[in-house]
């Protein structure tokens, strides 16, 4: 029996430790994109940061958009795709609006139990039509982008809910913060510490990445693949119900047309953030550190002289630098570890 | 073997090849819809209304064609609403600097090619996945869009073109635009099913691998479909604007997912390989009768957002379900026979 | 191996059939403990249904299956790893994103409080599983870029982990370089010396003799016979195989060999292969011979263009074919036939017509259009003339037998008249009938003025039908042998020995 050889194992370890840092490099990297944006913007305009406004925008408004991204990062590590979130925020945050107003007391808690369920529902629909139809989620979703929309549409007619029609408590939630941190985002950045430990450390988490990597030796190896995409898209679905809750807290009026638009950038994020499109890889703290990025420079162009209606035209460029980025990456270190293992 | 063999050209009659497919069961929804509204809804059977439906699906009957080609060879384009913007207000700015409208819609429309290049260059010789890669030109092109003209719009536009775009054949209540489509729908149609081209278009769809050892050109072929996809495009954003006398950042935004619903409703298979023009077109015209119908019968437009839902969920779903009912009654996995009967042999 | 009271794993009398098709009538095996148990079969004799049952992957509809002496059933590959079953074939398949220990233990990983995966123990116990046999592979590394050698000795680390006692190997070293194919025997051994059952399945009668101890024979779908390996020879076995005495299978006849067909000089591709030169001639069949892995696919893909080489020429006739460009090769005048029939060959899901013109569909095409009737009337041409046995021309290449479905992928080929003929493992998964029908095809194209460069690694093969045979070790020509010459020692000496290049 041979021991094991010194030189390969170092060779695959530094070329290991290589890519496990290139892989926390990117999450490290875009965390230092949106620091550097960050600290440029406030430069030019120390309201950036330093202001009611500028404080509530830089760490509250983006949470909601956190969330939705997450989910969606946890769907694309499946090797699916959920085209509907935006449609389910929408339905949600109408939900959310129609319930304080037709029942008069209702418990805050009890509302967000209500926008997280539907929005779980709503996923659990998607999740069913894909893990047994056997259908590609980008049409499953595509589909239920249009049934929840309308559903939505039809539901508010051209309604419009009002600020001054939600509980004050309630709204308050918007703007209440601990230690200068908004409670939107205390709330949005535990969900993603629980959603990023339970993708780190259970065997749930895990068996996401490798029905992700490969479906086909995921069924082969036992798992259960049918339960795992089903979980994925119901918490795809909750997370955008409750971000759905918080849109309402923050802005406090609903229309039909609420959410529009999220899922696109919701991908976006997460595609920014190093989430491989094909599934297998990437982390839900690097789908929230994209969302964060998107909003920001979004916020951060105009102040440095960029006109904000070529805010859409930057987050295309990001999204295709990000993926060129990763191919480009992803074929060094195949070479790189097809050459380690020959030596 | 003394005798050569023969061989039939076709192993089912031929009514069993043309009627018992997808495309088929679309066409027949679309004739029974199309009965249904004419005697039931008010209105409908009128002229006009067909000239408005025209008007109004002739981009997406568009966008369809080449959306078709690149679907079946396994590819996809979200960007296509956005070239349409992005077209819109080129033809608007130049317009508006005192360019002639005809020298303004050639170059919108090459804009539109070089557009769908990039597309085809980041995915055929970068190699990166459709999908991604048209997410990030879709904001990429609306951005450029929305960003040349800023929320302002323009408008002034000679009313001989603006009634050009909505003009009909002679006596007729079809809208000339759809001329144009007609040409470039069979100028499709010929190129998917009598070329070479459009053989390799297949078997790019169905095995990438083989094609390729075959001597399919698999990059070409896509770079140009993604080329024709963006130059089409273009064109449907000049009839668009036109049609309502309005450039603007944002029009036609989600255009696309109406494209690929009308696709994938058609009978063209998400996976690649399988589908034709015939089934698309039907598929568009069905979800426009429905829209116009519904409207006319005083239902909420909206419900057709989730007509078009249900419908393409349901069309995918019954090809998924058909397909693993005819896997269980032959069961290559399970046990053919009740029990464990003795062994016969 | 002195057998154990109940064997390890014992199938009796299985029958299996798919609709009309019957793929097993009698399959009956008796694995034991300490033992390594070959299973030899032509292709279609049913091996690879029974190895699917053992997995799970499919039910038996007769017939039966004990493990240790119980009856089991399973309708799940998982059930059966859950009974000590497990299965590694010739492409293993693994998670490419996640890492060694990942894999290994994937669905099962040790947990400590609240669910919380224990990374530590997973990769300790991984550290050990591989000193244990002898493998040096990062555990932490990404199982994404690992040789195929590498990757079956991660399914055999998955397996001991599991702590399997029936180990079923499917055609292990069909991808395996010499050196590799020896450190999964020695692995096999050991694993045989701690009592498990190994069953391997394979071609190789050299290495079938090398490794076990018994072997089984099956032919179409049945049992034919058990014996210890010290007891019987190849003859016999092949015999037992074929079912009649393998003579003259190869007729190769004598062909005028003209002018220089094919001249390929210098041709260099950094990892791949180093200084190739060599002619095939008119009327000649050079075959290149060599192990699996030896880079002859490569040579044959980069002569036609669907790889890239750096450096050196190839000539077709006396035009220089530009590299990269396989539409130009073929109009020049070059078909290949690849090696994976069914993913490079034929387009599984498009019918016969639809493939066998799928290399002539430019020229078929009158003004740019192509129509149906010009496509039936010439792959009824060419399917008639090679006597594909399908009832009409739209029938689905994916639904044909192994040996019609090459005859297609030659009709498309020939269609396009070509001056030279690539072909690569021509009778790879073939039936013997169509064996040699394809190998008098061959005969025949060659009589007639084609030249063919064929790859093969079955020597029999190689000897009966080359004219010259050239030898590829690791990427370089190391022996061209003319067919007077040519022997299986030499052949093989010549593919496993660094020899001086002979010109």
């Amino acid at each position: 029996m041979t021991t094991l050889t010194p030189t390969s194992e170092t060779l695959g370890q530094r070329v290991l430790h290589g890519l496990g840092g290139f892989a926390k490099a990117r999450e490290t990297g875009i965390l230092l994109a949106l620091v550097v944006v960050v600290v440029a913007a406030t430069a030019r305009n120390p309201g950036f940061v330093f202001s009611a406004d500028g404080f509530r925008d830089l760490l509250l408004t983006p949470s909601i958009l956190l969330l939705v991204a997450v989910g969606q990062a946890i769907v694309i590590i499946t090797r699916n795709v959920d085209l509907s979130v935006g449609s389910t925020v929408g339905l949600t945050a109408y939900l959310t609006g129609r319930l304080f107003i037709d029942v008069p007391d209702i418990p805050v808690p009890l509302v967000f139990l209500a926008g997280i369920l539907l929005g779980g529902f709503l996923g659990l629909v998607n999740g069913a039509l894909v893990a047994f139809a056997k259908v590609p989620a980008l049409v499953i979703t595509l589909g239920t982008l249009y049934a929840y929309r309308g559903i939505n549409v039809l539901w508010a007619g051209s309604d419009r809910i009002n600020a001054s029609d939600m509980p004050k408590e309630f709204l308050g939630l918007g703007t209440a913060q601990i230690l200068y941190i908004p409670v939107l985002t205390l709330i949005a950045v535990f969900v993603l510490v629980v959603a990023g430990w339970y993708l780190r450390t259970q065997r749930g988490g895990r068996e996401l990445y490798a029905i992700g990597s490969d479906p086909a030796a995921a069924h082969l190896y036992g798992l259960k693949v049918t339960q795992r995409v089903l979980t994925a898209f119901i918490l795809c679905g909750a997370l955008a119900g409750l971000a759905g809750v918080l849109f309402v807290a923050r802005y406090g009026t609903v229309n039909s047309q609420v959410g529009s638009g999220y899922e696109l950038t919701a991908v976006g994020a997460a595609v920014i953030g190093g989430v491989a499109i094909f599934g297998g890889s990437g982390t839900v703290w690097g789908a929230a550190i994209g969302a964060y990025l998107l909003f920001t420079i979004n916020r951060a162009l105009p102040i440095l002289g960029v006109q904000d209606f070529w805010q859409r035209a930057v987050v295309g460029v990001l999204i295709i630098s990000a993926i060129v980025l990763d191919r480009v990456l992803a074929v060094r270190s195949t070479r790189k570890l097809v050459e380690a293992r020959d030596n | 073997m003394a005798e050569p063999r023969t061989y039939k050209d076709y192993s089912r009659p031929l009514w069993r090849r043309v009627l018992l497919t997808r495309e088929m069961a679309v066409i027949a929804a679309l004739v029974l819809v199309w009965i249904w509204a004419y005697t039931q809804v008010p209105y409908f059977a009128a002229p006009i209304t067909l000239t408005y439906l025209l008007l109004d699906i002739a981009p997406i009957l568009l966008m369809a064609l080449p959306m078709t080609l690149i679907i079946i060879t396994g590819e996809i384009d979200l960007s296509v609403a956005s070239v349409v913007g992005l077209s819109s207000v080129l033809l608007g700015t130049l317009h508006q600097g005192g360019m002639p409208i005809e020298l303004a819609a050639i170059i919108a429309i090459v804009v539109g090619a070089l557009a769908g290049a990039l597309n085809g260059f980041l995915i055929t010789v970068v190699g990166l996945p459709s999908l991604a890669v048209t997410i990030g030109s879709l904001a990429l092109y609306r951005g450029l869009a929305v960003g040349l003209l800023g929320t302002t719009a323009v408008t002034d536009f000679t009313a001989a073109w603006k009634d050009f775009a909505k003009s009909k054949l002679f006596g007729t209540p079809i809208p000339t635009i759809i001329l144009i489509f007609v040409i470039l729908a069979v100028a499709f149609a010929v190129l998917l099913h009598f070329t070479p081209f459009g053989r390799g278009v297949y078997a790019i769809g169905l095995s990438p691998e083989a094609a390729r050892f075959s001597g399919v050109n698999v990059e070409r072929t896509k770079f140009i479909l993604f080329v024709l996809s963006g130059a089409v495009a273009a064109l449907a954003g000049i009839y668009f604007t036109l049609r309502f006398g309005s450039a603007r950042g944002d029009n036609a935004t989600g255009m696309e997912l109406g494209v690929i619903a009308a696709v994938l409703l058609g009978g063209v298979s998400i996976f690649g390989g399988r589908g034709g023009l015939h089934g698309v077109i039907a598929a568009v015209i069905l979800i426009g009768a429905l829209s116009s119908a519904l409207r006319l019968a005083s239902v909420t437009s909206d419900v057709i957002n989730i007509i078009t839902g249900a419908l393409l969920i349901a069309s995918v779903v019954s090809t998924s379900v058909l397909a693993w009912v005819r896997r269980k009654r032959i069961r290559p996995g399970g046990r053919k026979t009740g029990s464990l009967a003795a062994a016969k042999g | 191996m002195s057998p154990t009271s109940a064997p390890a794993l014992e199938l009796s009398r299985i029958g299996k059939a798919f609709g009309a098709v019957i793929a097993l009538t009698n399959g009956t095996l008796e694995l034991h403990s300490g033992s390594i148990h070959a299973l030899v079969g032509e292709n279609g004799a049913g091996k690879s249904t029974l190895v699917k049952i053992i997995a799970g992957l499919y039910q038996r509809d007769s017939g039966d299956f004990l493990l240790e002496g119980e009856s089991v059933d399973f309708t799940s590959t998982a059930q059966s790893k859950a009974a000590g079953i497990a299965v590694i074939y010739q492409e293993p398949t693994l998670f490419p994103d996640l890492s060694v220990t990942e894999n290994i233990f994937m669905g099962r990983q040790p947990t400590r409080a609240l669910g919380v995966i224990d990374r530590k123990a997973m990769r300790d116990e991984v550290v050990g599983l591989f000193t244990r046999l002898g493998v040096s592979i990062d555990p932490d590394r990404p199982t994404l870029g690992l040789s195929i050698a590498d990757q079956q000795l991660i399914e055999i680390a998955k397996a001991i982990s599991l702590d399997a006692k029936v180990l079923v190997m499917d055609e292990p070293t069909a991808a395996l370089s010499g050196v590799e194919v020896e450190r999964l025997f020695a692995v096999a051994r050991s694993l045989r010396d701690e009592g498990r059952a190994l069953l391997f399945i394979s071609h190789r009668f050299d290495e079938v003799f090398d490794l076990c101890d018994t072997v089984t024979v099956m032919r179409d779908g049945a049992y034919i016979d058990t014996s210890p390996i010290a007891e019987t020879n190849v003859d016999e076995i092949v015999r037992r195989m074929v079912g009649r005495d393998v003579t003259a299978l190869f007729p190769k006849e004598d062909a005028v060999i003209g002018e220089d067909v094919l001249v390929v000089r210098g041709l260099n591709e950094p990892g791949v292969f180093h200084d190739i030169d060599f002619t095939v001639r008119s009327g000649e069949i050079v075959g290149l011979a060599g192990l699996v892995g030896a880079g002859r696919s490569e040579i044959a893909r980069a002569i036609f263009g669907v790889d890239s080489y750096s450096s050196g020429s190839v000539t077709l006739n006396g035009k220089a074919i530009p590299k990269r460009n396989p539409t130009a090769a073929m109009a020049a005048g070059i078909a290949l036939v690849p090696e994976d029939r069914r993913k490079q060959g034929l387009v599984l899901e498009t019918t016969i017509a639809g493939n066998a013109t799928l290399a002539i569909r430019n020229r078929l095409a009158r003004f740019g259009l192509l129509f149906r009737s010009a496509e039936n009337a010439a792959a009824r041409e060419w399917a008639s003339r090679l006597e594909v046995k399908a009832a009409s021309l739209d029938v689905e290449a994916g639904t044909l037998s192994g040996g019609n479905q090459q005859k297609v992928v030659l009709a498309k080929w020939l269609a396009t008249n070509p001056s030279l003929l690539i072909i690569d493992e021509p009778t790879r998964g073939i039936d013997v009938g169509t064996k040699a029908e394809v190998h008098r095809l061959l005969s025949q194209l060659a009589g007639e003025g084609l030249g063919i460069l064929m790859i093969s690694s079955e020597l029999p093969e190689v000897l009966g039908m080359a004219d010259r045979v050239l030898v590829v070790r690791e990427g370089r020509i190391t022996a061209d042998i003319p067919r007077a010459e040519a022997t299986a020692e030499s052949v093989m000496h010549a593919a496993t020995h660094d020899v001086e290049a002979t010109r």
